[in-house]
């Protein structure tokens, strides 16, 4: 079986695994960072969401032995060592922006990516635009959106973090 | 997945030599579109080659003609300055590409070579009557598109690069599916070097395809009056329950007429 | 700390574990030792079993068992069971047929399982699955209720004759029909309520587990109600008595009824631990998921309403089929019946009301409850048909629901098809949400729109629903084989933190958040001294689980009782510490006070005196701080409210676009607005859905055609609008918080008001009404039909 180097979470792994092993199998069943989800298997709904090398990308359309060498960001990498929120967590927090919870991880770092990439404030019909990579069968979005629109503003300097 | 060897080779000749000597090989690309049918257990590769370390990402304008490298990805096309400053339409096509997550991966190449027919960049490949690159020989869009899932690559051809000659004017329009997303009608027109040229896909049964009475239309005259009078058959359009033949062929009209607008 | 009690808007205390990517779903555990199972579903919609070879499929790699029908069949294993009983109107039990773990004979819809592969890996489990070989004999197929009840149509069970499951009436008939006679005006509408999949973003998953040490049976599975299936499965299914069979429903990523029912793969991953002497796994996938879920809706309808010439509504009369899919899902009898026709008065006071319903086999996916289960096609057939009588007569849409509304002062009414309603004021949230939704200032925004090319409409719907299930005196008496009370049981700790233990399950609902709330409340203590705790038989005593808006109207209400109990012990303990009559004993914020005196204790100084009983009433009291209720409601409740939506529609490609949704609700007491909001948000969002892009359609050859998020349209968040959301209250009568529920209102309210306001928009189409969804094609073809016809003019 293949060997795979790669780092999560800023920890070093090496791991083997099938060819056929999707990186969220590795990241879930390997490494047990069960925060990753799988909501689908046509890769719609977004819920395994993590970001490689520093974007986002469906864990689940992505073959873990293409992340060989790669730097892989999981849910819980996020917050601080001294458990401090990122910003969009404590932002879907702070606006009740997930139910379940199930979508929540794919949908929080592909909302970070967005932001990342959109320096300029995003309105409202951009943010949900941005969002349509994701599904969330709870929230009716509402709050997420609100959510993202709060979080870009932090993200970017314009405010203060949410308690 | 069924079980597949996987190789990652550094070179096209590498590539090349790996897909020709096993014709149950597949090239994987940004694996949009490939790693889903492999889930779904609907291929059955002995082995699966990776191109992302050929080097064939980037891209380049000179001479009025932009390049394109097989393996950059949607997202890096639809961010591009140089891109955007030189064929809009496709920067904002790229940019229309699936979701984030999906742009960050897919690739031109990949959507090319696979020839969904219900995939954007083949109606900007065709209207634009871009040039393909292949490990071993330059093809004309016109001559690539050979129905649905179905090009000229031969057996174990890898695309390096598409190069669009710039257009005067160019735009796109689409429609998608509700559900997936993938364009259920898209529509590309484009006036440039090759004169006018409007492309269609997600329509046909068949794939992309020119629609040479709107070209005929517009070569007359570059507005929507001109497309007011031509009727798009119904007949070899697809129908599934999220549109018939019939709405299908109402939608390339109304698409048009937004590309057109789009275009300027 | 801040108020944190009843009516606080505080964040939840669940939220940074799932936050944190530290939830616990199903898919998430795994056991030393695990193997994984895979499911092999038919592929036809009829057909008769040949045989089964399963000898290519058992030499396959990591391959551990491979089950069949006859495997359960020779140990004894029972069919899946049906929690409802419905009798036809002549008296005769419904077609009750067998629902066995794995198709014995016969397959009857797509993905119904005809063997079980149990593997070292899930990988493996699939790959020798698909190696089975499985020979049919195919048999003629009905998806669709009209081609199953078709003369000589196939019948999906030998014993249902006409492929009838119940034909079921409620109301007098002949009272009804002699209304009609003397009516001025008869409005019909025949309407149907389009097959949706909940698509519960977690797809459902189970591990079962075996301690051959103790015998005891562990099950742990994506369920809203846990004690259900432990006693579902063990007494019917498995046989495994309450003692030994431990069912475990751990976080769950949404129900929204989905996960009510005990399904196959609980029973066939517990069983195959059993006999295996290994944990055994399955997870669903999400294309299994959608031919294996229960589906929600699918009704045919044709509903009359006699009026006389003032508009007053004077009698409706309907006639209901309904699609129960291949077999009787375990609440399925119940839904076309006794939660839908019981809801057809709605918030009008139509004095007399008749409906049968025809509950139908077809080669389907069960159908069953999904987010307000019957009572969404109720109101979707009023609200629709007021808004086709309105445009019938020429009458004011608004001014006819006026004219038609059960006065604020008419409470208690007696509605003539069986319910009571404690508490309302109907006109107060159409004024709340006529107000917010600017619906005076609507003309002046068609006429923009217009100017831009766009179709502008309003719609409304003036809608009711009854949830907080169910009295079990009452759910008894029409059927139902269990009691729908709620157990809570509260423990204070020695010093005084408190362990809420409840039979409601949370899965998104933040109940962890809001019960602690009301402990709050009622305790005076901080929410972060509470926790709650669900989902697990060997902790929680009993309970019935979550559905129907019912945790906090009657899992909340089990806790106040409980906590009653808890105060009224801790009296005692005060009354002796502080040498008082009990009777002189207040407790307020946390303090037992001795009436007009400054002498008081805190909680803890009666929590640590009941567990340290040094100073202790002993003789007459128990020690310990702790009390179970079980509450048993007294009546439903009867959330309603107003919802008001506003589309645009594009007329060149027939895309309908929401521009504006308002809900005001009546939900009773709210514990806390900011998931109460939340709760409507996905509601309206479910409705929207419904009402605008979902359907889940079966094409001719039986096979479910929109089956992935490739080919059903699940809503993003860029169809949909901001949603304004205004709770209006009137406090539930019958029960202690005063709570009607809020889990279904926005998905019950919501398609009417969509519809409504679609057809508006295509007034000058002569449309008068169109079946869910609205989509684009649909949408295109009428604006094309209404060019030409105006265009032949």
């Amino acid at each position: 079986m293949p060997q795979v180097s790669l780092t999560v979470n800023g920890k070093r792994h090496t791991v083997e695994v099938e060819t056929r092993t999707l990186l969220v199998e590795l990241l879930r069943e390997k490494l047990g960072l069960t925060g990753t989800h799988v909501g689908c298997d046509t890769s719609q709904c977004g819920a395994c969401v993590v970001h490689v090398d520093g974007t986002s990308v469906k864990s689940c359309t992505f073959l873990a032995v293409q992340a060989d060498g790669a730097s892989v960001t999981t849910i819980e990498g996020l917050a601080a060592a001294d458990g401090t929120l990122h910003p969009m967590q404590a932002a879907f927090r702070e606006h009740h922006a997930l139910q379940c919870g199930f979508c929540t991880p794919g949908m929080v770092m592909s909302a970070i990516d967005l932001v990342n990439s959109h320096k300029e404030r995003m309105s409202e019909a951009e943010i949900r635009h941005g969002l349509e990579g994701n599904l969330c069968r709870c929230t009716g979005y509402h709050n997420i959106v609100k959510a993202v629109a709060a979080a870009q503003e932090v993200m970017h300097g314009r405010a203060q973090a949410a308690e | 997945m069924y079980a597949f060897a996987y190789q990652k080779p550094a070179t096209v000749a590498e590539a090349v030599k790996l897909l020709s000597a096993d014709p149950e090989a597949k090239a994987l690309a940004g694996g949009m579109t490939y790693i889903p049918v492999l889930k779904q257990r609907l291929a059955r590769p002995s082995a699966v080659v990776d191109l992302s370390g050929l080097g064939l990402a980037g891209i380049g304008v000179s001479g009025g003609v932009v390049t394109i490298g097989a393996m950059t990805t949607h997202a890096a096309v639809a961010a591009s300055a140089e891109v955007r400053r030189a064929i809009p339409a496709l920067a904002a096509l790229a940019g229309g590409i699936g979701d984030n997550e999906v742009r960050h991966r897919g690739t031109i190449g990949g959507s090319l070579a696979n020839d969904d027919p219900t995939a954007d960049y083949p109606a900007a490949v065709l209207a634009l009557g871009a040039t393909l690159r292949t490990d071993r020989r330059t093809i004309a869009a016109d001559g690539y598109f050979q129905g649905m899932f179905t090009t000229a690559l031969e057996p174990g051809e890898i695309i390096t690069a598409v190069a669009f000659p710039v257009p005067e004017k160019a735009g796109y329009a689409k429609f998608p599916n509700p559900a997936s997303r993938y364009a259920m009608v898209g529509v590309f027109v484009a006036r440039g070097p090759q004169g006018v040229r409007v492309a269609v896909t997600g329509a046909g049964q068949g794939g992309v395809f020119r629609h040479t009475a709107m070209e005929k239309a517009l070569e007359k005259s570059w507005s929507a009056d001109a497309l007011a009078g031509v009727a798009t058959p119904a007949e070899g359009l697809n129908a599934d329950l999220h549109g018939s033949a019939e709405y299908r062929a109402h939608l390339v009209g109304v698409m048009a007429r937004r590309a057109l607008a789009a275009a300027g | 700390m801040g108020h944190e009690g009843i009516g606080a808007a505080v964040k939840r205390k669940e939220d940074e574990r799932f936050l944190a990517g530290r939830g616990h779903y199903v898919d998430d555990m795994n056991r030393p030792g695990q193997a994984h199972a895979h499911l092999r579903r038919s592929d036809r919609p009829h057909a008769r079993i040949l045989g089964i070879d399963t000898a290519a499929a058992a030499a396959m790699p990591g391959v551990v068992a491979i089950l069949t029908a006859a495997d359960f069949e020779a140990a004894g294993v029972g069919g899946l069971p049906c929690g409802w009983a419905v009798k036809s109107k002549d008296g005769s039990p419904m077609i009750e047929p067998m629902h066995p773990v794995l198709a014995s004979g016969k397959v009857r819809h797509v993905g119904d399982p005809v063997a079980v592969v149990i593997a070292e890996t899930r990988a493996e489990a699939r790959d020798a699955a698909e190696a089975l070989v499985v020979s049919y004999e195919d048999l003629p197929s009905a998806a669709g209720v009209r081609d199953a009840l078709a003369a000589g149509a196939a019948l999906v069970h030998d014993e249902a004759a006409g492929n009838v499951c119940y034909d079921w009436e409620i109301g007098d008939r002949a009272l009804v029909d002699g209304a009609f006679a003397q009516a001025a005006r008869v409005v019909r509408l025949a309407l149907t309520n389009n097959r949706l999949v909940p698509n519960a973003m977690e797809p459902r998953a189970a591990l079962g587990d075996f301690d051959p040490s103790s015998g005891e049976y562990t099950l742990i599975t994506t369920s809203q109600n846990p004690h259900v299936i432990r006693l579902l499965m063990g007494a019917f299914v498995l046989h495994i008595p309450e003692h030994k069979l431990r069912v475990i429903a751990p976080d769950v990523g949404g129900g929204f009824g989905s996960k009510i029912y005990h399904y196959a793969e609980e029973a066939i991953v517990t069983f195959a631990a059993g006999r295996l002497r290994r944990p055994v796994k399955w997870t669903a996938d999400r294309s299994e998921s959608f031919v294996s879920d229960a589906h929600g809706r699918d009704h045919d309808t044709v509903a009359e309403m006699a009026l006389d010439a003032q508009g007053n509504y004077l009698a409706l009369r309907v006639s209901t089929i309904a699609n129960m899919g291949a077999y009787l899902s375990t609440f399925a009898p119940s839904i076309p019946t006794y939660l839908y026709a019981t809801l057809l008065a709605g918030v009008y006071k139509t004095p007399v009301i008749y409906a049968e319903v025809k509950a139908v086999f077809t080669n389907t996916v069960p159908v069953d409850a999904y987010r307000g289960a019957g009572r969404p096609e109720a109101a979707y057939l009023l609200e629709r048909l007021t808004d086709v009588i309105a445009h019938d007569t020429g009458m004011d849409r608004v001014e006819l629901r006026r004219r038609n509304f059960i006065p604020a002062g008419a409470f208690p009414y007696q509605t003539p098809v069986a319910l009571q309603y404690d508490s309302g004021n109907y006109e107060r949230t159409l004024e709340v949400a006529m107000k917010a939704a600017d619906w005076a200032g609507f003309p002046a925004r068609r006429a923009q729109a217009q100017a831009r090319g766009r179709l502008r409409g309003i719609g409304m719907s003036t809608y009711l629903e009854a949830c907080g299930i169910a009295p079990s005196h009452i759910a008894g008496a029409l059927g139902a084989r269990a009691g729908l009370y709620e157990v809570a049981n509260i423990r204070v700790h020695p010093t005084g933190s408190v362990t809420v233990f409840t039979g409601s399950h949370s899965h998104g609902q933040g109940h962890e958040t809001t019960f602690a709330q009301i402990v709050a409340e009622k305790l005076g203590v901080g929410i972060a001294q509470v926790d709650v705790v669900h989902g697990d038989t060997k902790e929680v005593p009993f309970g019935m689980g979550t559905y129907g808006s019912r945790s906090l109207a009657v899992g909340g209400s089990a806790m106040v009782k409980a906590l009653d109990k808890v105060i009224a012990k801790g009296k005692r303990i005060a009354a002796h510490l502080m040498e008082a009559a009990v009777a002189d004993i207040e407790f307020a914020d946390g303090k037992f006070t001795v009436s007009g005196t400054d002498k008081s204790k805190t909680l803890t100084d009666i929590s640590l005196a009941a567990y340290i009983p040094h100073n202790y009433p002993i003789e007459e009291l128990e020690p310990g701080l702790e009390e179970i209720a079980f509450y048993d409601p007294k009546n439903f409740t009867y959330p309603g409210g107003c919802h008001i939506a506003e589309v645009e529609i594009d007329p060149e490609t027939g895309v309908v676009s929401m521009v504006n949704f308002v809900a005001v609700d009546d939900i009773g007491t709210v514990i806390n607005p900011m998931i109460v909001h939340g709760q409507v948000h996905g509601g309206v969002a479910q409705g929207i859905g419904q009402a605008l892009l979902e359907h889940a359609q079966y094409d001719q050859a039986g096979q479910l055609v929109s089956g992935s998020f490739m080919d059903y349209v699940m809503p993003r968040a860029d169809d949909l609008p901001a949603i304004h959301v205004g709770t209006e209250s009137t406090p539930c009568l019958t029960n202690p918080l005063g709570s009607k529920g809020v889990g279904e209102v926005g998905a019950i309210g919501s398609p009417p008001a969509v519809i409504n306001a679609v057809v508006d928009a295509l007034r000058e189409y002569g449309v008068r009404h169109l079946d869910m969804p609205a989509s684009a094609p649909k949408i295109w073809s009428i604006i094309r039909a209404g060019q030409s016809r105006a265009a032949a003019e």
